[in-house]
């Protein structure tokens, strides 16, 4: 008979756990490559700029004279190459993907970087 | 002679995943001409080519589409090797393959859920979907991204996949197997489904020549064209053979990209059980070169055509893609001419139309 074929998918799936996981309640489990969002480490931060000059999506900034590093969290891309190019690799890719948001300009992240102390050459 | 009169189409309709306007001319419920017109999601992707850096562009071209990302970033970078006479490492090509190929089950599965949905078939739609998350799961381990993968590279792929993964790729995509073959058989034996889709929409191998047609609509019309034949990737060493189809209907269209799936299934296992060992990247310095390359590549949706052109800088001076929509939309036209209203919807999913691409 051709009808009522999905009849025994149907039958199945009744007497199964739900396909879909109880979000929030039940938090995801992450895989270990999982792109999510990036985060610094200020403190290793040379302000070296490397980071927005090759940004897609231009959602990084690095002000040399205030010492500051900025993300654009709604702007990024989360495509990693950042965290690949940081010579210092200070920048990292978190599993957990950017917080939902009403206001579109909260995503802006703005780090101050602490002044690196360079020893002197008195000689 | 009943009235003439004009319906418009789109772009917001519930079958539409992406905005397409169709005026359609219809007297009494056939439809005599259907005139498409696009333009509501264009980007200027390609413009935005040309201030980007050669290596970085690969995360902006993937954005053409967030189905066929894989496809594009690969096209994208293999025009670019081409230009600069890069050869890719061995393991880096099959590993391209196996990831083309997992793009393309998620790509099919997902045109067979939006058509269950457009059948109005709601049940068949969610059980194709939960079975495609699978796939979504195994490109989350893989590259880390479940849509948009960002894995592709000029000069090889950013991650290499280790043993213990093409294990987990490999029992995952057999369990797949297994809950697909259910679902196939509801797709291509169900009275209710075979219905609206048998004798619909039909595109013969002359018209499907004429206007030509790419990929599975090509295909089932019975026109042997695959740009997998031409040598991309690493098909020619896995020995592959294009599904074609006959009939040139609504229904031949869906199973040819069922008989699509299962042979996907044998590439990955295949790709995964030959998989070569050796490097996954070669450094690529430098500006690119002076010069123009244009290549063609078998997306999940048929050919896509890249062109790229170098003035001896870090920038191309111009990148151009041909998607498969785009190919497909005159053979859509020339299905609709004739068919009934009811049934527009469903031939419109099935040239499995993707306006992002076309557009971009």
């Amino acid at each position: 008979m051709g009808a009522f074929r999905i009849s025994g998918l149907i039958l199945g799936s009744l007497f199964r756990r739900p396909a879909t996981a109880k979000y929030p309640a039940v938090p995801r489990e992450w895989e270990e490559r999982t792109r999510g969002r990036i985060e610094i480490d200020a403190s290793e931060c040379i302000l070296c700029g490397m980071c927005a000059r090759k940004c897609p999506a231009d959602a990084l900034a690095v002000d040399k004279a205030e010492a500051t590093w900025e993300i654009d969290m709604m702007g990024c891309v989360q495509c990693g190459h950042c965290t690949e190019i940081c010579p210092k690799k200070c920048l990292r890719m978190e599993k957990e993907y950017t917080a939902p948001d009403c206001d579109r300009r909260t995503g802006l992240r703005k780090i101050p970087v602490p002044k690196k102390v360079t020893p002197r050459n008195d000689r | 002679m009943g009235k003439r009169t004009v319906i418009p189409f789109g772009p917001q309709h519930p079958i539409l995943p992406e905005p397409v306007h169709l005026d359609l001319v219809i007297e009494d419920e056939k439809v005599i001409e259907a005139v498409p017109s696009i333009g509501f999601i264009h980007r200027g992707l390609e413009k935005l080519a040309e201030v980007r850096e050669y290596p970085e562009l690969v995360y902006v071209i993937e954005r053409i589409c967030g189905i066929c990302s894989f496809g594009h970033g690969l096209g994208y970078v293999t025009a670019v090797e081409g230009l600069m006479g890069v050869e890719v490492p061995e393991r880096a090509d099959y590993l391209r393959t196996m990831w083309h190929e997992l793009s393309r089950i998620h790509s099919h599965m997902l045109w067979l859920g939006l058509t269950a949905d457009a059948l109005g078939f709601e049940s068949l739609f969610m059980h194709t979907w939960k079975v495609r998350e699978r796939i979504l799961n195994m490109f989350d381990l893989t590259t880390g991204g479940r849509v948009i993968h960002s894995v592709c590279k000029v000069g090889g792929v950013r991650r290499d996949v280790e043993e213990e993964m093409l294990d987990r790729i490999v029992s995952e995509v057999r369990e797949t197997r297994k809950e697909t073959r259910k679902l196939t058989d509801v797709f291509l034996r169900d009275t209710s489904v075979k219905s609206r889709l048998c004798g619909v929409g039909i595109l013969s191998k002359e018209d499907a020549e004429e206007l030509c047609a790419v990929g599975p609509v090509a295909r089932a019309s019975g026109v042997y064209q695959d740009m997998r034949l031409n040598g991309m990737c690493k098909y020619g060493e896995l020995g592959f053979e294009p599904v074609i189809g006959e009939g040139g209907d609504c229904y031949a269209r869906c199973k040819v990209r069922i008989s699509e799936l299962n042979q996907s299934f044998d590439i990955v296992e295949k790709t995964a059980s030959v998989m070569p060992d050796g490097p996954v990247e070669v450094q690529v310095r430098g500006p690119l070169q002076a010069g123009e390359f244009m290549m063609r590549l078998e997306q999940p949706r048929g050919e896509a055509l890249y062109y790229v052109r170098g003035n001896g800088t870090r920038y191309l001076e111009r990148m151009r893609v041909r998607t498969p929509t785009n190919m497909n939309l005159p053979s859509m036209v020339r299905m609709l001419q004739g068919c009934d209203l009811a049934d527009v919807p469903v031939i419109i999913l099935t040239i499995d139309p993707c306006i992002s691409c076309t557009e971009r």
